[in-house]
């Protein structure tokens, strides 16, 4: 530690450091830029994920948050913050050619915050309506719904971008165009069915040809962030949830997790296991739907039904221990909400028997299909450089050579004890990812197989006090959610509800690479790419 | 499912009541069955999902809840050919244009079921600054079914709900479809005009 | 056999003998006119029920049930539905060419579907160039196709109708040699006598290695000239929402939706023509008991039964495989698909040629 914070008092005398849960490096938005470049090119640093991007109204300033991870370096984390210096204007300069997952991070806390980003290419709002009024997760937000109401009238296509560019110590506002006006651009969403949700994809075609793709998000933002600053913490975890429903244990999971950390909550052995088992569970039935949903939007109906079949399966075993099939609201702070359903112990015995069978009977009826193999091979690929630059983690960025999985880098709950492969592909093609996902299903088995058998008796939850006060502070915490690496951010002020939480979701950064992959495929393959990708819309949107 | 089963039967009672206070033609009242018959049988709702309750409803249609069985299976992703719309899920500001659109364009005659808590009311997200709360403020909705996200079975019965609303209806003269929408712009006067 | 000719006949003589002959002939044309047209529709709506039927069974499921006994009213629910669905004017768009589509899509369809050979004495027409004529008429279909993509004015549609015409024009060509491979077997257009060259055997097996193969090409070019999946791009519901016909509503669309079912029985009779002897019953040489108790299933048993199956083939094609992509399709025909039809052709010239079959 002590030597990253010489290294970068060298490079930048200007860095200030608090010690925290991770280094925490302030620098002032002038030299934010230089040291940003040697934080990700310099060789002991290499800095070359940028985990998060938080965006913070501090009351006084404004500013971001950057956390930044080195997978060469033992997969460290280290936090910078930069205040911009004008807070009715805050702006400050744009890290997106560096890590290119800053570009809709950047947008996002533009909307959010109003910071405007200097030499980012396009300053478009990305959740709300262009036409929308204030920044909402500003502190001075105005909330007075006369401001915003429900606009029926549709909304204008924004195909006016702007740029803020630096040019002889003056910032000029520069217009661009997203899309030339003699091009066929094509809307897909945002209802659409293979959208997998509300997401609008603007693709400009040349033929079948895909050439650009612009997307719009947005159209299930409910402002998760915003809404979980006036609630108390335990009120919070009910959101999780709702955001990547297919790994609502593992977001929940990770949000008990932040907040026991901060509280230094230690949770009995039992909901350790009891939650690492859900959680393995519900990966198994995540990517069960993407088999299905993927198949489906490729055209072979009839896998998804077999894919749900199983998932059925999982559904019951969730059913009888939380009483929901969906939404199961299962962890708390300290531990589960409920003790196992006596057939818990037989019904994961059963799945455990038979997933294989079932995974057998899927690898006939797609994986060795001559048309889903040319379908699916060398479509949308993504080299590992670029997998890292755009922070795409879980299968997607597994199956293009990143090891990204948390479980194995930054084991939580019981995970360092487990006996489980991390599979990776180096194609990076929609075939590998479809393919690992299948494989995971079975190591998600072995974890289960390893447990089934050793739950510990004990207490279910720790005792937690009455009301649940954070000390000032502020916390990351990572897991692996069934779509790659769920982040939760929690800074606290003191007070019995939290200050600035953010999620940042998995979904987010594959979305970002959707232009990237769909460049010079087919329209088909925009399909095929999405639906390999697998992101789902209520993580994006928040 | 038998009449004795369903919760609300005097909704139903009160709407045969009214419908019938009119009275009707013999031969028209017969066919106004047949069609209905019809209608209540094939409904082809609108791939229509934002969250959650998207995930039920695709559980809906797998092996085993299996809609198929009433005929509801022909899910249509083009709204003139779909008979109704199943919203599932959050309705944000961006999307109620979108929304109202789609129903817009749905061909005559058309049903709105809201399903889940967030299309019902809000739901959790009720505070929100950016959340519609409950799509019956933006289209006339049929059928409410709450849940957070409803059970396939509670999505059933929503749908045999509306099947019961559909037979009972009037064809002939849209006697309904009029109703319903002047009663929206009554309890909507702003909306008016745009729709 | 029985045949049906003699009914027919005996109709038209009892016409003839009560009325001129020309009011005899204009009151069979109305009468046939209006069999076919309640055929069509009834063996449409059945194909609708036999696939989401077959289909459901395939996905585990159990498909419609609630509707009349194991759900065989729900087609007719359907029908009574999409008969009052509203028809939507759609502003911006060529009206007169968006009325007409469905009209070229069924019209095409149904003259197809009045050709086939139903029975023993159950034909229509009987042209010395049958099969050539049911060809010629089945291209007509993709001008409705095309013109309902264009007219809509919808960027879908548009992509829908193009997929659509590179598609039908391109396995139009197999779908051509893989028939004229047989015609070079039977010498002869005549689908009346197609059927009667076919009373010792069934072209599938007298035809040898070259009418196996045409069967096989038949099959695969059917499935796509119809629109099914695996081939059915135009309609991709996952790219394109609904393909060509996104813009269509109520009977407009019914009438696409129909015709996309009666096109697969169609396809599958012309098969049955083809290959596996129209109405013929199976007959082996030399067996002449077994002949004789075939002779007993009447001949449009046979017919249909046989269509049925072959309709069965292709369903199950649509609900096993995925979607081809369409470079994929085209490169497939055009590079493997159409120079191997023509060594078929070739193929079976020699073997004609030489008298190298049953």
């Amino acid at each position: 530690m002590v030597n990253i914070q010489e290294k970068i008092s060298k490079i930048c005398p200007s860095a200030t450091f608090e010690e925290g849960e991770n280094l925490l490096v302030v620098v002032p938005d002038k030299d934010w830029y230089q040291l940003a470049k040697a934080l990700k090119e310099d060789a002991d640093l290499s800095f070359d994920v940028l985990s998060a991007l938080v965006g913070m109204d501090w009351k006084e300033s404004i500013g971001c948050l950057y956390y930044l991870t080195s997978t060469k370096n033992n997969w460290n984390i280290i936090t910078v913050k930069v205040v911009a210096e004008n807070r009715e204007n805050p702006m400050l300069h744009s890290v997106s050619d560096l890590w290119k997952v800053a570009l809709f991070q950047e947008r996002e806390a533009y909307d959010f915050y109003g910071i405007k980003f200097i030499n980012h290419p396009d300053m478009r709002r990305f959740f709300l309506r262009n036409d929308w009024v204030g920044h909402p997760l500003r502190k001075d937000y105005d909330a007075n719904p006369e401001l915003n109401p429900i606009r029926m009238d549709d909304e204008v296509n924004e195909d006016k971008t702007c740029a803020y560019v630096e040019k002889d110590g003056k910032v000029v506002k520069v217009e661009g165009k997203v899309f030339e006006e003699d091009e066929y651009v094509v809307n897909i969403g945002p209802q659409h069915p293979s959208t997998h949700g509300v997401m609008r994809f603007r693709a400009s075609i040349d033929g079948e040809t895909v050439k650009k793709v612009d997307v719009v998000s947005g159209y299930i933002h409910r402002g998760i962030e915003k809404l979980c600053e006036d609630l108390t913490y335990p009120q919070t975890l009910h959101f999780t949830d709702r955001m990547d429903y297919m790994s609502a244990h593992m977001n929940r999971h990770c949000l008990c997790m932040c907040i026991e950390k901060a509280m230094g909550l230690e949770i009995p052995r039992r909901a350790q296991v009891i939650r690492v088992m859900m959680d393995e569970l519900m990966r198994i039935s995540s990517h069960l739907l993407s088999f299905g949903c993927m198949t489906m939007d490729l055209g072979a109906t009839t896998a998804f039904f077999y894919g749900f079949r199983e998932r059925e399966q999982v559904l019951d075993i969730f059913d009888k221990t939380c009483g929901a099939r969906m939404s199961m609201n299962y962890n708390v702070i300290g531990g589960v909400v409920a003790d196992l359903h006596p057939d818990f112990a037989k019904d994961v015995k059963a799945l455990c028997k038979i997933m294989p069978e079932r995974l057998k009977e899927y690898h006939k009826l797609f994986t060795g299909n001559i048309i889903g193999q040319n379908r699916t091979k060398g479509v949308g690929v993504l080299s590992k450089e670029d997998a890292i630059n755009y922070a795409i983690t879980g299968p997607s960025g597994r199956a293009s050579g990143f090891a990204c999985d948390c479980r194995k880098r930054h084991p939580y709950s019981i995970y360092s004890e487990l006996d489980f492969k991390e599979i990776v592909y180096t194609e990076g093609d929609s075939f590998a990812r479809y393919l690992l996902r299948l494989e995971e299903i079975e190591q998600s088995i072995k974890i289960l197989e390893q447990l089934v058998d050793n739950i510990p008796e004990g207490e279910i939850r720790a005792q937690v006090p009455k009301i649940i006060k954070l000390p000032v502070g502020r916390w990351y915490q990572q897991v692996e959610a069934s779509r790659g690496t769920f982040g939760v951010f929690i800074e606290s002020d003191g007070n019995k509800n939290p200050y600035r939480v953010h999620f940042q979701s998995p979904c987010f950064n594959l979305v970002g690479v959707m232009d990237l992959c769909c460049k010079g495929q087919m329209i088909a393959d925009l399909i095929t790419i999405g639906a390999a990708l697998d992101f789902v819309i209520p993580d994006i949107d928040r | 499912m038998k009449r004795e089963d369903f919760k609300d039967n005097e909704y139903i009672d009160q709407l045969v009541e009214e419908l019938n206070a009119t009275g009707a033609n013999v031969v028209v009242g017969k066919l106004d069955q047949l069609l209905n018959w019809g209608i209540a049988n094939s409904l082809w709702p609108l791939c229509f999902g934002t969250s959650c309750c998207a995930i039920e409803f695709m559980c809906l249609g797998a092996a085993r809840y299996d809609m198929a069985r009433f005929g509801f299976e022909v899910a249509r992703n083009s709204p003139r050919q779909a008979d109704y719309i199943m919203v599932q899920g959050t309705i944000v500001h961006r999307m109620a244009p979108v929304l109202r659109r789609l129903y817009e364009q749905l061909a005559e005659p058309k049903y709105v079921i809201a399903c889940g808590g967030c299309a019902v009311s809000g739901g959790p997200f009720k505070k929100s600054y950016c959340v519609v709360n409950g799509v019956d403020q933006i289209l006339p909705v049929d059928v409410y079914v709450p849940g957070c996200p409803p059970r396939p079975e509670a999505m059933f019965y929503g749908l045999m709900q509306l099947q019961r609303k559909i037979k009972v209806q009037k064809f002939f003269g849209g006697v309904n479809r009029k109703e319903k929408i002047s009663e929206f712009f009554a309890k909507h006067p702003e909306l008016e005009g745009q729709m | 056999m029985f045949n049906f000719g003699v009914v027919t006949n005996w109709i038209n003589e009892l016409l003839v003998s009560v009325m001129p002959q020309w009011a005899a002939t204009l009151i069979e044309c109305v009468v046939i006119g209006v069999i076919l047209l309640v055929l069509y529709a009834l063996l449409a709506l059945f194909y609708i029920l036999y696939e989401r039927k077959l289909c459901a069974w395939f996905q585990c499921r159990l498909g419609p049930m609630r509707v009349g006994p194991w759900g065989l009213l729900q087609v007719f629910a359907d029908m009574f539905k999409i008969l009052i669905k509203e028809i939507i004017p759609l502003k911006n768009t060529d009206k007169f060419l968006f009325a007409l589509a469905p009209y070229m899509v069924i019209a095409s369809s149904v003259i197809m579907f009045a050709c086939l050979p139903w029975g023993y004495g159950l034909q229509i027409i009987d042209y010395n160039i049958g099969i050539l004529f049911i060809l010629a008429v089945s291209s007509c279909g993709v001008i409705g196709i095309l013109l309902a993509g264009w007219s809509s004015n919808n960027k879908y549609t548009l992509i829908g109708a193009m997929r659509s015409g590179a598609q039908m024009v391109s396995y139009e060509l197999s779908l051509g040699l893989a028939i004229l491979t047989i015609i070079v077997f039977a010498g002869t257009m005549n689908i009346n006598e197609l059927v009667w060259a076919q009373e010792n055997g069934w072209f599938i097996f007298k035809g040898h290695i070259p009418a196996f193969i045409a069967f096989l090409i038949y099959l695969i070019a059917a499935t796509a000239e119809t629109n099914r999946g695996p081939f059915d791009l135009p309609e991709a519901e996952h790219e394109l929402t609904a393909g060509y016909h996104t813009e269509y509503s109520g009977i407009h669309y019914g009438f696409f939706y129909l015709a996309e079912y009666l096109n697969l029985f169609v396809v599958s009779g012309i098969a049955t023509l083809m290959f596996l002897g129209g109405w013929m019953p199976l007959h082996i040489p030399g067996w002449e008991g077994f002949n004789a108790i075939m002779d007993y299933i009447p001949s449009v048993v046979w017919f249909i039964g046989k269509a049925f199956f072959i309709s069965f083939v292709i369903i199950w094609f649509k609900w096993t495989f995925p979607r081809i992509r369409i470079d994929q399709m085209l490169a497939f025909e055009w590079k493997y698909l159409m120079p191997f039809s023509l060594f078929n052709l070739v193929l079976m010239a020699v073997f004609v040629a030489l008298g190298w079959h049953f």
